[in-house]
């Protein structure tokens, strides 16, 4: 019995998937159509009550929230595959810190580009313009951030990759991909190189390909 | 008595700082409440965007460690001194510890959004002399109702958020829910839901975050 992944055609279980590719765990993913509503029916809500996703399924045990779901894999299969939480107690503390980083002050402004202008009309969002020159603003000083903590470290919670950068890859595949907003990257020495070590391992390449 | 090695960044009023103070005297660990002035804009200050490079409160400070995010502290404190205090925080087995991560991390995607805006929007603004934004207010009242109707349902076959104990996942919603329940006119949307409202006198009646909200009102 191999556990189960809902939602793989979008970004927020990617995370899921990239972890669970990183640790060499095996899996099965079971569409979810949201342009559809098909996480606003009984059973999807019986199993994640937001409608968000992803939600896993580990035979009996149901788990939802990305970051929670990746923080479990992580720590349950600690000595197989990639080590993604670090050696020490503080090497956890500095990923969990970023990851924190990344949910608060990197992804909202990130979603609201995403959804203003990858999604919009759908999920009854109106394109707003204010709202994407705005994030577009927030993001640039979380990423001029990131161009100085990357200045001095490999990745974001010290020199070995961790689920801090795992949590970033699709959104940010997003962000240089249909967004259209590549130089945000690219024009940050740091974070650039950054970007391309991480979406460049074998697990985002095979995630992509498992998600074709 | 010797100084305490844990230093706290930050002023007792801020949400963020109080979710690591009420953590610490749950766990029992003794620290020492370093003040910010942030109408002197001291978070934005060069020594201390060292330490929190997006010159935010709280900063956190032990022998081993300078970390910030509230809740990434509050981890931290749980996994290095499991048996301290409140030893159930963060649950004994990886199944319960995920099973509260999941709650807490329902708290950040799902609660904190709408609750931080409307605790900004009718307790800081005001106080700020900052005009207050009626239809944002609104958006996320409609936002926070569908949160709590989830939590009215989980709660109702739960003692607390992610089982039987007290956990992370509850403390976590205690500085937001303060200020809503004591602070504004919208208490109601907790105290008229039944298992909300049993869940929230429990929780708020209990030593470590009284203690807090004695020092936010110092």
């Amino acid at each position: 019995m191999v556990v189960k992944v809902y939602g793989p055609a979008y970004a927020s279980p990617k995370r899921v998937l990239l972890c669970l590719v990183e640790k060499e765990i095996d899996f099965e993913t079971v569409p979810v159509d949201l342009i559809a509503g098909e996480n606003l029916t009984p059973d999807y809500l019986q199993l994640q009550p937001f409608g968000s996703l992803p939600v896993i399924q580990d035979g009996d045990y149901i788990l939802f929230e990305s970051r929670a779901i990746i923080r479990y894999y992580a720590e349950k299969y600690k000595t197989q595959g990639t080590d993604l939480l670090g050696k020490t107690l503080e090497d956890q503390g500095l990923v969990n810190q970023w990851l924190e980083v990344e949910a608060h002050n990197y992804h909202p402004p990130l979603i609201n580009l995403v959804l203003h202008i990858m999604f919009s009309p759908h999920f009854g969002i109106v394109r707003n313009e204010q709202v994407i020159k705005e994030s577009e603003e927030k993001l640039a000083k979380v990423l001029d951030v990131y161009e100085d903590r990357l200045s001095k470290s490999k990745y974001l919670a010290g020199d070995f990759f961790s689920l801090a950068d795992l949590s970033h890859i699709p959104f940010t595949s997003y962000l240089v991909g249909p967004v259209g907003k590549e130089y945000m990257i690219k024009e940050r020495k740091h974070v650039s190189a950054w970007w391309d070590d991480i979406s460049s391992r074998p697990s985002w390449l095979k995630v992509l390909e498992i998600c074709k | 008595m010797a100084t305490p090695p844990v230093k706290v960044y930050g002023p007792p009023l801020s949400t963020a700082v109080s979710r690591v103070l009420v953590c610490l005297l749950e766990k029992d660990v003794p620290f020492q409440l370093v003040p910010v002035n942030m109408a002197k804009m001291e978070h934005k200050k060069p020594d201390y965007v060292k330490m929190q490079p997006f010159g935010q409160v709280p900063a956190f400070q032990d022998d081993d460690i300078t970390l910030f995010e509230s809740r990434a502290i509050c981890r931290y404190l749980a996994e290095k001194y499991p048996n301290k205090g409140t030893a159930g925080l963060f649950g004994t087995n990886p199944l319960v510890k995920a099973s509260i991560d999941q709650w807490l991390e329902a708290e950040s995607q799902s609660f904190n959004p709408p609750s931080s805006v409307l605790t900004f929007q009718l307790f800081f603004a005001p106080l700020m002399k900052l005009k207050q934004d009626e239809a944002l207010i609104k958006q996320n009242e409609a936002k926070l109702e569908k949160v709590l109707d989830v939590y009215e349902n989980r709660l109702g076959s739960s003692r607390y958020l992610a089982g039987d104990e007290f956990t992370l996942a509850d403390l976590s919603h205690l500085p937001n829910t303060q200020f809503l329940v004591e602070k504004t006119d919208k208490a109601e949307l907790f105290t008229s839901r039944k298992n909300v409202g049993r869940w929230w006198s429990e929780i708020s009646t209990r030593p470590a975050w009284k203690k807090v909200v004695e020092m936010q009102n110092a």
